[in-house]
């Protein structure tokens, strides 16, 4: 078991080093650093000391160790855009990012599991079968093409909720929630369902094929003819069956939710990280696009690390199953 | 002798059009409803997109031939409506209904472009790491762990971004087609060479391989003639559902404002450009290109799904 964590632990640092690597390449690389941060009027003179002050005449290796050890306790310096801190400027972003994905997640399993467990028992019916085409269609939209028709029927065409941004927040302590505000809790409204659609046709298809599989168990059989009541079976007995791989999927997935969160936020106007990104891309500011592919990966490659340990602290056959 | 050899021809081989019509795969065809929808839904796409130049009432690439005079016209069937823009004008007069038409032909060319690179990187890079193992294998595999722990979007929109900064200036509007293929390219060859290598490391072992192997044959040969055709099933499903997915990320990263430029605009780029004007009553500039991008990608998909449990073994 130890030596499966270690294993599994150095893995994860190996592919955490090489994504500092390609973003300390797109920082280092990509554009000179100099001559981003310089302006009009800085002399030839301030340039190369400025480039000495960077450290940009060190040697590879030395740039990469330093930037590391910088990265590692959360400091990826300054934006170019606004000389800000750019791990003070994506904790700001934090939390509506995260509370847009947790939200969105919620959503999913709250809307994704009753589908599935419906489509599941009224197989062949024809809102069952509907609902199979409909989630064809859900996988095949992009997320942004979701938003943008949700902004057309529900702020648009109907006025019920805003379109834009994130309405009123409360600060408690370095989090900000806009879910104590009726006018937060409605900004979210369209924001999470966008986001959230694709993972609920993916809960819905997976607790399709898991509840077809469990109902033909012998133990459903077995309580079937004990005569316990038909609506107790499947969300008692064979829905509890079938939600480990939800649950594992849920988790795996909130990493990909963060990163695709960008594309909604992009949509909803939503001052998350991702816009942040976005903007940063647009503006081409080196460290706050670093800074957010490091924290986003990191936030992605310790989700799949412990649901890996989780799985292998369960069952003990995977332990001498992986490399 | 070869007198006798000559009379005792085999009957002849039907051809290959007959031989399709009689495989399974056909009939599994024929009785997937949704399956000969998306075909004939692509078919008719990927048609009208080509054949643009000749039935699109305006060239939309050329500025002289936008009236300003003619901008924010409804679709025809509105009250303000008028021929020949049936599908309504945008803020610059330009035809949507052209729009689309010219938009859809870059999005399926960047799609099937950038499906070929990745298929010819996924495929090449799969077979040699699976045919030779070792160092190769391993130094792949772990560059694939590293692609595979980042989101594929992350990888697209900073490959993008990156490669159009590194363009001088006056490549930039001629490069971002080939940027963005370059960007879906690296985000989905994983994909492929993972298969392949999968495939190739069973067909290595078998005796085919080893009787072409004691023949000699140069490893090239054996790769390319011997183990290829055999690891194509699994290829041919992945590559029709990464078409859909390609031609999404495209859309995507244009919508972003990373992709197409307005001058050269994509689908996605006519939606950015139209999603400005959400709030302004002229619901066709966004409408019309989210209807046809969503077309395109269902018809694919709906292929896909097919072609996934046709060539399904466990499923026969």
């Amino acid at each position: 078991m130890i030596v499966f964590l270690i294993k599994r632990l150095a893995n994860a640092v190996l592919v955490m080093l090489a994504v500092a690597l390609l973003a300390f390449l797109i920082f280092r690389f990509a554009g000179d650093p100099v001559e981003l941060m310089a302006n009009e009027q800085m002399s030839q003179a301030d340039r190369i000391e400025l480039r000495e002050k960077l450290g940009l005449n060190d040697p590879f290796v030395t740039q990469f160790g330093r930037f590391v050890v910088n990265a590692a306790q959360g400091d990826f310096g300054i934006s170019y855009r606004n000389g800000q801190d750019v791990m003070k400027l994506i904790a700001e972003r934090f939390p509506a990012t995260m509370e847009l994905a947790l939200v969105a997640t919620i959503l999913s399993l709250l809307i994704g599991i009753p589908l599935g467990v419906i489509t599941a028992i009224h197989r062949g019916r024809w809102y069952s079968e509907g609902l199979q085409f409909v989630s064809i269609i859900g996988v095949s939209l992009p997320s942004f093409v979701v938003g943008i028709l949700l902004i057309l029927v529900f702020a648009v065409t109907f006025g019920l909720v805003p379109a834009f941004g994130r309405g009123d927040v409360v600060q408690l302590g370095w989090w900000s929630t806009g879910l104590l505000t009726a006018s937060g809790r409605a900004s979210l409204l369209l924001p999470s369902l966008a986001l959230a659609l694709y993972q609920i046709t993916l809960v819905m298809r997976l607790v399709r094929a898991e509840m077809m599989e469990v109902l033909r168990s012998d133990f459903v059989k077995f309580a079937r003819a004990r005569g316990v009541p038909r609506w107790r079976i499947y969300f008692r007995h064979a829905l509890r069956n079938c939600l480990m791989p939800v649950v594992t999927m849920t988790a795996m997935n909130f990493g990909s939710l963060i990163a695709f969160a960008l594309i909604t936020e992009t949509v909803f106007q939503w001052p998350g990280m991702g816009m942040l990104f976005i903007q940063a891309v647009t503006f081409l500011d080196m460290p706050v696009m670093a800074g957010y592919l490091c924290i986003v990966s990191f936030i992605f490659v310790t989700l799949n690390t412990l649901v890996d340990i989780a799985y292998a602290v369960i069952d003990p056959r995977l332990r001498d199953a992986t490399r | 002798m070869t007198d006798h050899v000559q009379q005792t021809t085999p009957p002849r081989q039907p051809s290959r059009l007959a031989r399709f019509r009689q495989s399974d795969l056909w009939w599994s065809f024929t009785h997937k409803p949704s399956a000969i929808i998306g075909a004939i839904l692509l078919a008719f796409l990927i048609v009208t997109a080509f054949a643009a130049p000749l039935i699109a009432p305006q060239n939309p690439f050329d500025p002289a031939q936008l009236e300003l005079w003619n901008s924010e016209l409804p679709p025809i069937w509105e009250v303000d409506g008028q021929w020949p823009y049936v599908l309504g004008t945008d803020t610059q007069g330009r035809d949507m209904l052209s729009a689309i038409l010219y938009g859809s032909r870059i999005s399926i060319l960047i799609g099937v472009a950038s499906v070929a690179l990745s298929l010819a990187v996924g495929l090449s890079l799969g077979l040699v790491a699976g045919y030779f193992g070792r160092f190769v294998d391993n130094l792949l595999m772990r560059i694939g762990d590293v692609l595979l722990s980042i989101p594929t979007i992350l990888i697209a929109i900073l490959v993008s971004a990156v490669a159009r900064q590194m363009l001088p200036p006056e490549l930039r509007d001629v490069g971002s087609a080939a940027v963005l293929v370059l960007a879906i390219t690296l985000s989905a060859w994983v994909q492929y060479a993972r298969t392949v290598r999968a495939q190739t490391i069973v067909e290595r072992g078998k005796e085919y391989v080893q009787a072409a192997r004691l023949l000699k044959t140069p490893a090239r040969r054996i790769m390319l003639k011997h183990i290829l055709p055999n690891t194509l099933t699994p290829i041919m499903v992945a590559a029709t559902l990464n078409f859909g997915m390609a031609i999404l990320t495209e859309a995507t990263l244009s919508f972003l404002g990373i992709g197409m430029p307005p001058s050269q605009p994509s689908l996605g780029t006519l939606i950015r450009l139209g999603n400005q004007f959400l709030f302004s009553g002229i619901w066709w500039v966004v409408l019309f290109p989210v209807v046809q991008l969503c077309l395109l990608v269902v018809s694919v998909n709906l292929l896909g799904d097919w072609l996934r449990d046709a060539l399904n073994p466990k499923l026969r």
